[in-house]
């Protein structure tokens, strides 16, 4: 077995015992539960169609509470145990030790999606015979999987920098705010700054397009930067613990 | 199998290692002998390929530790000092988890080895973090056997230890040297005594005495001392057992109790006896006590103990 899926498969199990992420779970249930719950009676009261994207505008954004929580203690605790010591002495590089950090912590985000599946899955059959729209409902789950990674990643490198877990959660929280208020801007800039600032928001990506059923290679390509660029710096600052 | 040769290690100002030169073979267990600071975990860290060296360089089983350090990793097996493991898995789950990153052959067998060797299999499913600090050394050490590396590297491998476990420990580790390189670091000096071919005495950074601990004792014995006991207070003794030759120096230990220092070389014993009894002191215990390791210790590194007082 490859050392990446190694690590991976110890931190994916390690949610599974953390009390912490069932918390997390528990929390963007319960919230996207109550909104899709009224926001759907409302629609069936006033007679207009069935929408998915009650749930996927909260489900957006409540992983930018829950997203710091589950990656602060990934590389942190193990500076802080001494535990860092054993993974740079073992046989792995220094980038298969992160990039399964966070591979693991995706694995377990992905679950936490495909569990969210029960919502629209139960609006779907109780809207028989019309059902719900599918476009926009995959299209949706596309982009958010894509921000989750990206998220992901900034979280995990928040915990490179620091040994405290919760200097990284903060750390990590400040960043995504700021990705995801950084477009805001824009229309009040305009021209290229406009743009810029337009494109490397993290909620635009997601909110202009995945969220409407439109799948478009710029968004995809934005995501995965925004996985492989943060992983990247993790990476450097794990290998520049050998030299302090 | 390890050869270091002119080692520095820098932390900005702070020489921590100061081109240090020596070399362990197959089937050797070496000590690294020195207080704390000196440069023993820091040396220890460079050959596990944790961290670079600012100078020299070192190899492992033949492979430079900076730019062949997977290879060296592969090939070590290391206890830190601090022993850290994840806590949060059973002794069992943790040693899996090493032996796949290890990709240990026969794992399962190999684990039920391992834990037979250091004596944890009755706590395979517990918890790390129940297991009291015993427990923890010796699932750390279990983890650094656990792929048969060709060279063993324990940071202090029985701190913390209770003294039969102690005696376990030591004997695992001549055990494992038997084919095997060790490098153990200690600043236990009868641990040096008991279970190394050879001592590495390490201070501020540099190699100040190297042997096998017999020889580093014959050699470096400056001065032989011979203990007597007499019967009463022994007034006047003194006096009379400092005109001796070959005596340089008479210290009174406590009432009847003396301790003789003399040159090198020179039995004064049956001199000693005879001027006892023929003065009328009782002698009750006459014994040789030679140098111990712990004042060769002290003696290389008085100017840290100086400094400490």
């Amino acid at each position: 077995m490859s050392n990446l899926w190694v690590i991976a498969k110890r931190e994916f199990a390690h949610y599974f015992v953390s009390i912490l992420a069932y918390a997390a779970a528990f929390m963007i249930f319960l919230i996207v539960g109550i909104l899709f719950f009224i926001n759907n009676w409302g629609a069936a009261q006033q007679g207009s169609p069935p929408d998915t994207r009650s749930m996927f505008g909260p489900l957006a954004f409540l992983m930018l509470f829950a997203i710091p929580a589950l990656t602060m203690r990934l590389l942190s605790e193990e500076q802080k145990t001494g535990t860092l010591e054993l993974m740079l002495t073992a046989p792995l590089r220094d980038w298969e030790l992160v990039a399964g950090k966070w591979l693991g912590a995706y694995a377990f985000m992905l679950v936490v999606l495909i569990v969210s599946l029960g919502f629209p899955l139960t609006l779907h059959m109780l809207t028989q015979p019309a059902g719900i729209e599918q476009g926009p409902l995959w299209a949706s789950y596309l982009g958010l999987a894509l921000m989750v990674g990206a998220m992901l990643a900034v979280g995990l490198m928040a915990s490179a920098v620091t040994e405290n877990q919760v200097v990284a959660l903060l750390i990590s929280f400040a960043v995504l705010i700021a990705f995801w208020l950084i477009g805001s801007p824009s229309s009040l800039l305009g021209g290229w700054m406009g743009n810029t600032l337009d494109y490397l928001d993290i909620s635009n990506h997601f909110y202009n397009n995945f969220y409407r059923g439109v799948i478009n290679t710029v968004d995809i390509v934005y995501y995965v930067s925004l996985m492989i660029v943060p992983l990247y710096i993790a990476t450097q600052f794990v290998s520049s613990r050998r030299w302090r | 199998m390890i050869q270091v040769e002119d080692l520095t290690k820098r932390y900005g100002s702070f020489l921590a290692v100061d081109k240090i030169n020596f070399h362990a073979e197959k089937g050797e267990i070496v000590g690294f002998l020195g207080p704390n600071g000196a440069g023993k975990t820091t040396t220890m860290r460079i050959l596990t390929g944790f961290m670079p060296p600012s100078e020299g360089r070192a190899t492992v089983a033949g492979f430079d530790v900076f730019n062949e350090s997977l290879e060296v990793r592969k090939r070590v097996g290391y206890l830190p000092e601090s022993v850290p493991l994840y806590t949060d898995m059973t002794v069992y789950e943790y040693l899996t988890f090493m032996g796949e990153l290890r990709k240990v052959a026969d794992r399962e067998e190999r684990i039920e080895e391992t834990m037979d060797a250091v004596k944890i299999t009755d706590r395979a499913d517990t918890f790390i973090s129940h297991l009291s600090k015993g427990y923890r050394q010796r699932v750390g050490l279990a983890q650094a056997l656990l792929h048969h590396p060709e060279v063993l590297i324990l940071d202090e491998p029985t701190i913390g230890l209770d003294p039969a476990q102690v005696v376990e420990v030591r004997n695992l580790i001549k055990d494992v040297g038997k084919d095997r390189t060790v490098m153990l670091s200690t600043h236990i000096l009868t641990e040096a005594q008991n279970i190394c071919n050879r001592v590495l005495i390490i201070n501020k950074g540099q190699i100040v005495a190297e042997d096998s601990p017999a020889r580093l004792q014959a050699r470096l014995a400056g001065a032989d001392r011979v203990r007597v006991k007499v019967s009463g207070d022994g007034t006047g003794i003194h006096g009379s057992l400092e005109g001796l030759p070959g005596v340089t120096r008479v210290n009174k230990v406590s009432d009847g109790e003396f301790e003789i220092e003399t040159k090198p070389g020179q039995d004064v014993r049956p001199e000693v006896a005879r001027r006892i009894v023929n003065g009328g002191w009782g002698l009750l215990e006459l014994r040789y006590v030679g140098m111990s390791l712990e004042d060769i210790f002290l003696q290389l590194t008085r100017d840290e103990v100086e400094v400490a007082q």
